[in-house]
């Protein structure tokens, strides 16, 4: 039984909102998520963790959970040490010179964040594992902390001694630095801000697990684990753990949700596995919330020090940023690219003629950061779109109208920036217009002045935000300039079975995209067939062996990519076999509705069905064919795919409190040909709503002595629905050139464009009191004593008139 | 200790550890995985379950405390082949998307329907506050909860439409 209510088999499917297959399942709670999946015998991990940001380890003693009901054994770093082929991997050596920690699954010598696991107990149920825990005896040296970015780069306190120095590489993208000096040195307005994107904690719903399962005879082991990459991490797990490729089949089960955080190779993983081989018992390990938010992977972690210079009029002649990057206290899969990621794209949607981009990461004693939703992007759009909000002030226009004096035209694509990036298409003079139009912007500017003329305490901010991003990660060879280990090709293969029903193989792997529905759609829309008769197989390496996995708003623009491309590589086939069963030219045919027709003699015709049980019985093949319809594509994308949008947040802002309301949200977002527009407007919401999160609540605060003080939900503010409003979706399509599809991608879309949307709002609603900048996230105490500091300035609040401050630079607010 | 349940209208007897919570009961004990835990202080909703026709957080309870209780988890919520008008409105709206938070979710909806039959969009917010998705922002459920008190309206909640359960997808397979 399948759950799609396809449209009759022929009819259009394609840019459909047809319901998800996947649905069913996760709702009755038939899903299987990796802690769901029983298995008798199946042994318990519970880990100690460091309690100290920075510690040296005297000893470990694990007498005591040795001594528990129900423990089967316990171990310490120093006694696993020899159970590694390999650290944990970081893919990402951003250049020949960067420093690189030594990091183990269980640290031996030094505990570098609160979290870091130090011990790891195994028992027969998840209870006594964790009572066991509590009684593993660790005596610690702790060490100062260095949690503050520009602290680390003094080097007063050196996370890693054996590195020398906090500073794991400098980057830099600077084709003419000549020219933006100049830029700068006739410019006629200026703006030069520092913006801080805090810690955000990815807080996927449900959090890691990994469930490793020694397999009967001849040492083999199936690894499920709630992960985004199971192809990368069963190549990982193989170098790591040193158990050969062969050996390892990794299935990712139902996946909750991951948004980066689960874009990684962590050290619960290779111990699982580890132990599962030293113990030959199914090993499991489940995460608790609060490991989540210490040992899981966080976001951000930026100071960003960005200048623009412009003419007279407002156009930007040269944009320059200084960034310092959070690595955290070790190197994840890709923690060192991130930074890289967003420094193509820091001139944003507009015509910049010069651009300089200079970048130091640095080590902390915090957990270590790496991809979260947008990963590098959200950063680099927030600065320009912030800055760009200042220069209006500067110039003295609209923040559409600066815009608009600055967008790169629609004529002026495949566009080259000064970043080096070769923009597909674009109108972003058209998502702006047509953002405008869809919130009723002059009403809500009317709206805004009657408030402010009234002088109430409850005042609106508009705020608008024009991004775009470069997504379906990546070509190959871009990749290889970039010192990216690994590639950006994604694999499927399309197979018709003997009785007509279609096996589709993806190297893709879903956890809550859609991936079933929306393939089964390319696909069914390509052979004109029903989407119920299209299977699509994922996330398990016995069974869809080539991938490279789902992140960075890659799926449908190269994976998607590559099941269109082996759908037409198999009708083809089809194609040939028809014709020559037929007797006629291959030209001669047409494939409508699931059946090849003869032109001009309509009732000559062969379904596809037809024809895949004449390549099934092989009986009557034109010489040279090999049975069977099936084909692959291993698709390697000839560039990025360049979404766009603007975004318009209101807000309505308590003068008295602080209390930032987000009232009204409307986004316009392009991302090329749709293939179902439900699950593209669902990934615009829940991505705005987490952009609008670091924009207003949430932030993974460290105290000086490096811990984590929102350890939990309770602390750590992931929005309720209570928090958000309704958001008006609307979008035109500009259709990529550089796949067949047209497609663009979106899964990170919401996310780059909500948080310098909401808080250019904030800040339009605080600019009576002549305020420029307020640090993210926007909590009602950090505007509240923004606006009591503005009193105090004595920049009146009540004016009727915007009182923009052009004579101050942009303020930067440094709070922690 | 010794507790006698209903879940889902099957009575059973277990003896458990006087700690044992109510979710890892349901979990481990009963075999029924659809309830989840997302997260350590009942702040996720995941585990939402209903408990003598009150949703209540799994996770904050203890399965002693439940000792003759009659549970409905969302396993207990379509009859057959035939979805729960909430299971369906979340289904046509859109209004889940890794499915995680969804049982908890639904559980609390339906709950909220059952005391406020007509609830205003701020009131469907309001009601949900104690369930964290972190997929769709929201907009969808709440748009799905809206269509299902609609639907309650029309009586065409109590149509169904057959042959809407799920399939497990391909890859979530028990280990062999």
């Amino acid at each position: 039984m399948t759950t799609v209510e396809a449209s009759a088999g022929g009819g259009p499917v394609l840019g459909t909102r047809l319901r998800r297959r996947e649905d069913g399942a996760l709702l009755t709670g038939e899903s299987r998520f990796v802690a769901d999946l029983a298995v008798p015998g199946a042994l318990h991990l519970a880990l100690v963790r460091s309690p100290h940001a920075l510690a040296r380890i005297v000893d470990v003693d694990v007498s005591g959970a040795l001594a528990m009901p129900g423990v089967v054994a316990a171990f310490s770093g120093a006694d696993l040490r020899d159970e590694w082929a390999g650290p944990l991997p970081c893919g990402w050596p951003v250049t020949a010179e960067m420093k690189q920690p030594a990091h183990l699954p269980l640290a031996v010598e030094r505990a570098c964040y609160v979290g870091d696991a130090v011990a790891v107990v195994v028992a027969t149920s998840e209870y006594a594992a964790h009572d066991a825990a509590d009684a593993v005896t660790v005596t610690y040296e702790p060490l100062p902390a260095v949690v503050d970015l520009e602290q680390a780069l003094t080097d007063e306190v050196v996370v890693h001694p054996e590195l020398g120095t906090n500073v794991a590489y400098t980057w830099e993208l600077a084709p003419d630095d000549a020219a933006v000096d100049a830029a700068f040195a006739s410019a006629a307005h200026v703006v030069d801000a520092r913006y801080v994107q805090q810690r955000l904690i990815p807080a996927a719903m449900e959090p890691r697990g990994v469930l490793v399962v020694p397999e009967p005879f001849g040492g083999s082991f199936t690894v499920y684990s709630a992960t985004q990459i199971p192809h990368i991490l069963r190549v990982m797990l193989a170098l790591t753990a040193g158990v050969p490729e062969t050996d390892l089949r990794v299935v990712a089960p139902a996946v909750g949700g991951g948004f980066g955080s689960k874009l990684n190779v962590y050290a619960e993983e290779v111990l699982a596995l580890a132990l599962a081989r030293r113990l030959r018992r199914p090993v499991r390990w489940i995460e608790e919330r609060t490991e989540n938010a210490q040992a899981t992977i966080q976001g951000r972690g930026q100071i960003q020090h960005v200048e623009l210079a412009a003419d007279a009029e407002g156009k930007v002649t040269a944009v320059r940023v200084r960034l310092t990057a959070d690595m955290g206290a070790y190197l994840q899969l890709v923690t060192p690219g991130i930074p890289l990621l967003g420094a193509f794209l820091y001139s944003g949607v507009y015509d910049v003629p010069a651009y300089s981009f200079r970048c130091t990461s640095v080590f902390t004693t915090a957990t270590p950061t790496d991809a979260y939703r947008g990963a590098g992007r959200p950063e680099a759009t927030y600065a320009i779109e912030r800055a760009m909000d200042t220069l209006a002030r500067r110039v003295g226009v609209a923040p559409e109208e600066i815009r608009r004096r600055n967008f790169i035209g629609p004529d002026a694509f495949p566009y080259t920036s000064v970043a080096g990036l070769v923009y597909d298409s674009g109108n972003y003079a058209g998502a702006l217009d047509r953002c405008l139009a869809l919130a009723g912007y002059d009403a809500l500017r009317a709206e805004q002045q009657r408030r402010r003329a009234a002088g109430g305490t409850r005042q609106l901010g508009i705020g608008i935000s024009s991004y775009f991003e470069m997504c379906g990660l990546a070509p190959s060879r871009v990749l290889a300039s970039l010192n990216y280990t690994a590639g950006g090709w994604e694999a499927a293969s399309v197979r018709i079975l003997p009785t007509g029903k279609v096996e589709v193989v993806t190297g893709t792997s879903p956890h809550g995209q859609g991936h079933e529905t929306s393939w089964a759609m390319i696909v069914a829309d390509r052979l004109g067939i029903s989407p119920d008769d299209v299977d699509v197989i994922h996330s398990d390496t016995a069974r869809a062996p080539y991938g490279l996995d789902t992140y960075g708003s890659r799926s449908l623009a190269v994976g998607g990519t590559a099941v269109a491309m082996a759908t037409d590589r198999v009708v083809d086939k089809a194609r040939r076999l028809a014709a020559h069963q037929l007797e006629v030219a291959e030209e001669d045919l047409e494939l409508a509705g699931g059946v090849f027709a003869v032109r001009g003699s309509p009732d000559r015709t062969m379904a596809l069905a037809a024809v895949a049980f004449e390549a099934f019985t092989a009986h009557d093949l034109p010489d040279g064919m090999e049975p069977n319809l099936e084909a692959s594509c291993h698709f390697d994308p000839p560039n990025f795919t360049f979404p766009f949008g603007t975004h318009l947040a209101v807000v309505e802002l308590d003068t008295d409190t602080g209390k930032v309301s987000l009232v009204a949200y409307h986004a316009v977002d392009d991302c090329g040909v749709q293939v179902n527009p439900m699950i593209v407007e669902g990934q615009v919401h829940g991505g705005v709503v987490q952009g609008a999160a670091q924009a207003l609540w949430e932030e993974a605060a460290y105290d000086t002595e490096g811990n984590l003080l929102s350890a939990t939900l309770m602390d750590y503010l992931v929005p309720s629905a209570a928090e958000v409003p309704s958001i008006t979706t609307a979008s035109t399509v500009t259709p990529s050139p550089t796949n067949v599809l047209g497609v663009k991608g979106v899964g990170e879309a919401g996310t780059i464009g909500a948080a310098p949307a909401v808080i250019n709002a904030v800040v339009d609603a605080l600019s009576p009191f002549g305020i420029e900048d307020i640090a993210m996230p926007a909590s009602p105490q950090r505007v509240w004593r923004a606006i009591e500091d503005a009193r105090r300035r004595g920049t009146h609040p009540t004016s009727t008139a915007a009182t923009d401050d052009t004579t101050t630079q942009a303020t930067s607010t440094k709070e922690t | 200790m010794n507790i006698t349940v209903t879940v889902n209208g099957e009575t059973a007897t277990h003896d458990v550890e006087p700690r044992l919570l109510l979710v890892h009961y349901l979990r481990d004990v009963v075999g029924l995985t659809g309830t989840n835990v997302g997260c350590d202080t009942s702040s996720c909703g995941a585990c939402t379950v209903h408990v003598g026709g009150e949703s209540v957080k799994s996770c904050t309870m203890l399965a002693v405390q439940a000792d003759g209780a009659d549970i409905t988890t969302i396993e207990g919520l379509a009859q057959g082949d035939v979805l729960h008008p909430m299971q369906r409105a979340f289904r046509e709206n859109h209004g889940l998307q890794c499915g995680f938070c969804t049982p908890g979710m639904v559980m609390a909806a339906v709950s909220l329907l059952e005391e406020h039959p007509h609830p205003t969009e701020a009131e469907v917010r309001e009601g949900l506050e104690g369930n964290l998705c972190r997929c769709t922002g929201y907009h969808n459920i709440v748009k799905a909860v809206l269509a299902a008190a609609d639907a309650g309206d029309s009586g065409a909640a109590a149509t169904g439409s057959p042959g809407v359960a799920g399939r497990v997808p391909a890859s979530a397979g028990a280990p062999s």
